[in-house]
């Protein structure tokens, strides 16, 4: 069976087994992993994947299951179980299928140039990220380098007719370096991500990695203080993340975001401007559809500083008697779509780092933070996380360090954005976001 | 009712070698699990899946070659061996033989909690609930989940080991919202184990009652102190502490890179001779138990730190082969689509002979750290960062107001050697771990801990 028979067979098994309506995802991947430590090979695999997942839905009650066996006969296990699984489930009056399905036009998913590539040139571009880390004068440890790829393929079908499919690569290497020794041992992460390996830039990304963690040499806890902080691209994209997370309807309709009936209000300044958009060709997680099937788009969600929408999948905009904004997003077939953010961007400004630095005066420059997931408080906003960078006097960088909180709200951190860097740029973690720095005009430092 | 035959696992293991290797292994899994969750009053999002795949290795020098695939079919197999063996360069070598993998045990289940209808489970979800709403008004939301896993693991290698293992695993969690004027705190509670039906069924409610309760004690809250002070850190997940800051860095793959700031370490004085820690995947029914690790070694106890000296680091079979000692039985992967780590099972504390009320009671200004987020830790520095989620100012002495907003920031071995105090009151809390892009069930636990000094973020100025 092709993938798209798969999904098929297990939509008509969910309907046969008694479903009213159903839904069926499979997907497949062969995906490459590479990790090398001290100039040679410390891992390598070579795998293949592949499942169903399978929701069914039963007068307004809905139930999910998965399996990896895609035989005619696994799949229909996969159905039966999924439709029993709905009998347990109180009925929702604003569950179901979307009522439109589609796929919008989206390029450059998957590259034909990642299968003319050999594992011992995948090898070769890892040892090279690694050297390029190792190489830096007064780094004392590359702890990882790796290199990782995927080549997946999607089907989804569902009982009101939709099918659909689609192909997409990935090619992604990291590297974490050291510097310093003992106690006053610095990490450093540097990255890169394409669509083939091709577009990664291995001495890049262990330049990076092995400059992070040189700038932090001799880091000391700092006295407390409140004052302008500027955030780094990967600090920015992970407050961004949260941030997505807490626009989705799901987390607004249960009353857990703040941004609960702030639609409409400026809750930013009015520099920044964010979009969710799931059919940029460089987006990690763009795709023609969402994970049931509603055409990918571009929403915008913060423009000039105000709120313009929350996002939805078709249940909550069920709810909320709006459209979808297709963020119905799949992990992987083994879980149910969910409402979450595609690629968040945010628009970058005008002014480069220095700008940035230079408008700071004297401040603190971010370049990573600890404990954002479990330092916010998501209903509130109020949070305090674990943070490490460097001082800035007169506008120029200073003296490293480490050991200190950064503490405010989200709103009134949004509220005190002073200016947006120009150089945005992909940050796989803590979702897919594309950010430049960002300039905070006063946040509290907590130190000694 | 075996996943792999004996003979199946040799010839596989025999096609992994043909290019050489020190070390072949073929890990073969099955895993059934179903979830159900109630929010806002509805039940939910019921799931139930099953997968089986196996994972075959080959260990040649510092170099590990894995593969992965969905299925025991013999053609999969095989195909995936001699895929990985395309990445080795060397001689043929044969395994030692086989026998039938027989299940370790060690662990009672009672009931089997897919034996137990999905309607009851969804009874249970609306029990909890009910508790949780009945603790007062201003009780808002209420989220409880519950999930259950099987997982049937076999375990063959060329060295002749043939061990499978048969674990089953239970947990319930519930998240509650209090409002107050406009004041919205969080509280959760969770309980989770190696275990049946059983551990959920006993009353369920405790945990929504103690979730409800601690997110109307955080309305109450002050904003934390900022500053170093005397931390009390509460029994059971309190642990989480003992586990970021210590835990990861005895982690021999950690200690190997020198990424650990605990590598070199051993044998030294590094906290006061009442300081005794173990991490110990043998602990009847405990989440982080299981009766083989995922390379099938059995679990054991393993004392990482006696009388404050550090004695041990956390060995799986590759990085135990490195330093010419025997695993410790803590290689551990999230399933067949992953390569074993060196990782934590039930990691604590030992208890001493205070009393928490003594520990707290020669405190004049500290804080009373009960729960925790979560955290992160920088293992090659020590480095960590935990956000309290339920703490208490302490005054004179005495456990005064609740705390919001505070965080504890520090350095392992700095706060290992601050320890000053050791309650009795041992207790052990259902976590999950993530590392390599991996995340296993973990148990944290200690009794109550004080630290004589620790950096304190809050948000009072």
């Amino acid at each position: 069976m092709t993938l798209e028979d798969v999904a098929r067979h297990g939509v008509e098994a969910a309907v046969a087994a008694g479903a009213t309506d159903a839904e069926a995802w499979a997907e497949e991947a062969v995906s490459r992993r590479v990790r090398v430590y001290d100039g040679e090979v410390e891992s390598l695999s070579d795998a293949g994947g592949r499942g169903v997942g399978v929701r069914a839905f039963v007068d307004g009650r809905s139930g999910y299951a998965y399996g990896t066996d895609l035989s005619e006969d696994g799949v229909r296990g996969v159905a039966a179980a999924a439709r029993a699984a709905a009998e347990v489930a109180d009925p929702d009056e604003y569950g179901g299928l979307p009522d439109e399905f589609g796929a919008a036009a989206v390029e450059g998913l998957a590259s034909p140039e990642l299968a003319g590539w050999s594992t011992e040139r995948k090898v070769e571009l890892t040892l090279a990220v690694e050297r390029a880390a190792r190489e830096r004068p007064g780094v004392t440890q590359v702890e990882n380098a790796v290199y990782s790829d995927a080549e997946g393929s999607v089907a989804l079908a569902n009982s009101r007719g939709f099918a659909g499919g689609y192909d997409a690569t990935q090619a992604w290497a990291y590297a974490s370096a050291f510097a310093g020794e003992g106690t006053d041992l610095m990490t450093g992460l540097g990255v890169g991500l394409g669509r083939d390996p091709g577009e990664l830039d291995p001495e890049a990304i262990g330049a990076e990695a092995a400059d992070r963690a040189l700038a932090l040499v001799g880091a000391r806890q700092p006295e407390s203080r409140r004052c302008p902080v500027v955030l780094d691209a990967f600090v920015a994209a992970s407050f961004i993340g949260f941030i997505g997370s807490m626009l989705s309807a799901d987390a607004v309709q249960r009353g857990r975001s703040l941004f609960a009936d702030r639609e409409g209000d400026e809750i930013a300044d009015a520099a920044l401007a964010l979009a969710d958009d799931a059919t940029l060709a460089d987006g990690p997680s763009s795709a023609p559809f969402d994970g049931e099937g509603s055409p990918s788009r571009r929403t915008p969600l913060i423009e000039g500083g105000r709120l313009l929408t929350f996002l939805f999948d078709a249940r909550t905009a069920r709810q909320a008697g709006r459209a979808t904004t297709a963020n119905a997003t799949r992990g992987s077939y083994r879980a149910p779509p969910s409402v979450g953010t595609n690629n968040l961007v945010l628009e970058p400004g005008e002014r480069d780092l220095e700008g940035l630095f230079a408008d700071a005066g004297d401040g603190l420059y971010v370049t990573d933070v600890a404990g954002l997931h479990s330092g916010v408080n998501p209903v509130s906003g109020t949070f305090s996380v674990g943070a490490s960078g460097r001082l800035l006097e007169s506008g120029a960088p200073a003296g490293p360090v480490r050991e200190l909180t950064i503490a405010s709200d989200l709103v009134s951190m949004l509220k005190a954005v002073r200016a947006v860097g120009s150089e945005a740029r992909w940050v796989p973690f803590g979702g897919s976001v594309k950010a430049p720095p960002i300039l905070i005009g006063e946040m509290s430092v907590s130190g000694s | 009712m075996s996943l792999v035959d004996p003979a199946l696992a040799t010839t596989v293991l025999e096609r992994a070698l043909s290019r050489g290797g020190d070390f072949a292994e073929l890990y073969a899994e099955a895993r059934h699990g179903f979830s159900i969750s109630l929010d806002d009053g509805r039940v939910e999002r019921p799931q139930d899946g099953r997968e089986r795949g196996a994972c075959v290795r080959v260990v040649q020098g510092e170099s590990s070659y894995y593969g992965h695939v969905d299925g025991h079919g013999e053609e999969d197999l095989l195909r995936v061996a001699g895929s990985v063996a395309q990445a080795v360069r060397g001689e043929a070598r044969g395994p030692a033989a086989l026998g039938a993998a027989t299940p370790a045990g060690g662990h009672a289940i009672e009931t089997r909690p897919e034996e137990v209808e999905a309607a009851r489970k969804a009874d249970l979800l609306r029990a909890c609930d009910e508790r949780a709403r009945s603790a007062g008004q201003e009780i808002t939301q209420v989220r409880v989940g519950y999930a259950e896993s099987r997982r049937e693991v076999e375990v063959f290698n060329s060295e002749g080991r043939a061990a499978a293992d048969d674990r089953t695993r239970v947990r319930l969690g519930v998240q509650v919202v209090a409002r107050r004027d406009g004041r919205v705190e969080t509280g959760s509670d969770t309980r989770g184990g190696h275990a049946g039906w059983e551990l959920v069924e006993a009353d369920p409610e405790a945990v929504a009652g103690k979730a409800a309760q601690r997110a109307l004690t955080l309305l109450d809250a002050v904003d934390a102190p900022t500053g170093r002070l005397p931390v009390v850190v509460g029994n059971g997940f309190g642990g989480v502490l003992l586990h970021e800051a210590v835990g990861h860095g005895l982690e021999a793959d950690a200690v190997q890179k020198r990424a650990s700031v605990y590598a070199g370490h051993l044998g030294d004085q590094l906290a006061e001779p009442f300081v005794t820690a173990y991490d110990d995947g043998s602990r009847a029914n405990d989440w982080g138990s299981d009766g083989i690790d995922d390379e099938g070694t059995p679990t054991r106890r393993t004392t990482v730190i006696e009388d404050g000296r550090l004695v041990s680091y956390l060995y799986d079979v590759v990085r135990a082969r490195k330093d010419q000692v025997e695993s410790t039985g803590n290689g551990r992967r999230e399933s067949f689509r992953h390569l074993p780590v060196p990782r934590m099972t039930n990691t604590f504390f030992a208890p001493g002979d205070a009393t928490p009320e003594a520990l707290i009671g020669e405190i004049e200004r500290g804080l009373y750290a009960v729960s925790f987020g979560g955290g992160q830790v920088e293992p090659a520095t020590g480095d960590f960062v935990f956000g309290v989620s339920e703490g208490y100012l302490i005054e004179g002495g005495k456990v005064t107001a609740p705390v919001r907003g505070a965080t504890l920031v520090g350095n392992g071995l700095e706060a290992l050697r601050a320890v000053d105090g050791i309650a009795d009151d041992l207790e052990i809390a259902s976590g999950y771990c993530g590392k390599a892009g991996q995340t296993v069930p973990a148990g944290v636990g200690q009794p109550h801990v004080r630290i004589r000094e620790l950096t304190v973020g809050g948000t009072a100025s």
